[in-house]
């Protein structure tokens, strides 16, 4: 992440940054590949079209911070952590098309602080309690939060009441960490067609159920094979005994920070973009061909 | 570092804590002959003082699980100009505040009248123990807290980073390897 250049941005007014994006359009036809582009943080990114500016970012190598997003899924919008200013406007960047000749702005003090308060109220809403949590170091909340320079949780805590669902033989559910990413819901519908998974209630009521009538794992057709036993960011969908046979301090975000940790190009840059324009909703064929996300390789 | 005119004091104390990062803390090892050229001790169990005095920096290990923690938690604010949050059970309430859920009546019963082995076993009541609180706090919750060091227990790097950091008149930053939750 080019810092100064934040800085540099953060300072300018909307109206510099529109001139910018006007000077930026002037460059197109610059570009040797004759793509469009758009600018994020003063780097000019490449995108094709129906990409979103996520996307695009991560195909150039560019970390935008996000929970929800996943490339392997179409996009949710709902954890915001993803959100940059296009022309001066908030926008989730996981849902948001690039532009050609866009201004966009995303590691700035002022977004970063919004996230860090996004942040800090996931952790005050759930219990994390990342010492005795197996994900530990593997987690996506936790290195988001480092990466934002989460210093503390600054709110006061809900200390919820959330007991586990410890029925399955291989799996265990623990709702205490559940930030309703929903990709679990998105792995098991789209992707497994078991539709284990569901969110309900609203707002604050929010939370995470199985689709069992007695709302217990071990009584739904979930397994190990699943797509969504691999896509909690977080410490919520565990495998039975395996929980430290990678010790904490060697884990992928201690390793190295989650900025910095490769991700896979985004799909759309090998698939069809999707009609809507949103990333490709992966049917079981195209699913799995795609790489595995990052995150879950060590898990 | 160059030396300040006068020795900055430093009060230390475990709260509902297990005194780990204490134990962190004295890792700085050789280090803390050059702390000490720096500072003076003030309530710590280094020195076993019992009251805070004025200080320039205190540190507080552990949350609040009791009456007597938020006196001190208060005693330290009072007297010291910048408060820092030492640990995951400072910073969240940590592994002391995993008992939240629960009701603190079924906890005593459990541990003082339900399990084997305790018969006749009765709810200590002495009026010099501390009450209890319902629900284990971090400190922010109940004081201004000026700097955190998360960590479980945070590495003495991490400390060290921090006391140098404020010593030299900077801002406190961990980056990446000194900044960790668990």
């Amino acid at each position: 992440m080019n810092k100064d250049v934040t800085f540099a941005l953060s300072s300018a007014g909307v109206g510099e940054s529109v001139a910018r994006g006007q000077l930026d359009r002037g460059g197109v036809a610059m570009n040797k590949n004759n793509s469009p582009t758009f600018t994020l943080d003063g780097k000019t990114i490449p995108f094709s079209a129906g990409q979103t500016i996520i996307q695009a970012a991560m195909a150039t190598g560019v970390y935008i911070p996000h929970l929800c997003y996943n490339p392997e899924f179409k996009p949710h919008g709902s954890c915001k952590l993803c959100t940059v200013k296009a022309d001066g406007r908030h926008t989730s960047s996981c849902t948001h098309q690039a532009q050609d000749g866009m201004v966009v702005e995303s590691d700035t003090k002022e977004i970063n602080d919004e996230r860090r308060a996004l942040l800090q109220m996931l952790f005050v809403e759930g219990n994390h309690f990342c010492p005795s949590c197996e994900k530990s170091g593997n987690c996506q909340l936790q290195a988001t939060a480092y990466e934002m320079n989460m210093m503390s949780p600054h709110f006061d805590h809900f200390f919820p009441d959330r007991p586990l669902d410890a029925s399955h033989p291989d799996y265990l559910l623990d709702f205490n960490r559940c930030i309703l990413c929903s990709l679990c819901v998105r792995a098991s519908r789209d992707v497994d067609g078991k539709n284990v998974f569901a969110l309900s209630g609203r707002g604050i009521k929010s939370h995470l159920i199985v689709n069992a009538k007695s709302g217990r794992l071990a009584d739904t057709g979930f397994s190990g094979e699943d797509k969504a036993a691999h896509v909690c960011p977080v410490g919520v969908i565990l495998k039975k005994r395996v929980g430290f046979a990678i010790p904490i301090g060697s884990r992928s975000f201690d390793e190295q920070p989650i900025s910095a940790t490769p991700h896979p190009g985004p799909a759309a840059a090998t698939l069809p973009p999707h009609p809507q324009g949103a990333c490709p909703v992966g049917p079981r064929s195209n699913a799995a061909t795609l790489p595995p996300h990052p995150t879950v390789k060590g898990a | 570092m160059n030396a300040p005119t006068r020795k900055l004091r430093v009060a230390t104390t475990s709260l509902a804590g297990c005194f780990g990062c204490h134990m962190s803390f004295l890792d700085i090892d050789e280090r803390l002959l050059e702390l000490v050229q720096r500072v003076e001790f003030d309530r710590s169990p280094l020195t076993d003082i019992k009251t805070c005095g004025p200080c320039d920096i205190g540190i507080i290990e552990g949350g609040l699980c009791n009456a007597e923690n938020v006196h001190v938690l208060r005693e330290f604010r009072a007297n010291c100009k910048i408060l820092i949050a030492l640990g995951a059970c400072a910073v969240n309430g940590g592994l002391p505040a995993q008992r939240n859920h629960l009701s603190l009546s079924a906890i005593l019963e459990e541990v003082y009248h339900a399990q084997h082995g305790l018969v006749d076993g009765f709810i200590p009541n002495d009026p010099e123990l501390p009450l209890p609180l319902d629900k284990v706090h971090p400190i922010h919750e109940v004081v201004k807290v000026d700097y955190f060091i998360p960590g479980c227990p945070p590495s003495a790097d991490a400390i060290w980073k921090v006391l140098t950091d404020l010593l030299a008149g900077r801002e406190p930053e961990l980056g990446h390897g000194l900044i960790h939750y668990d």
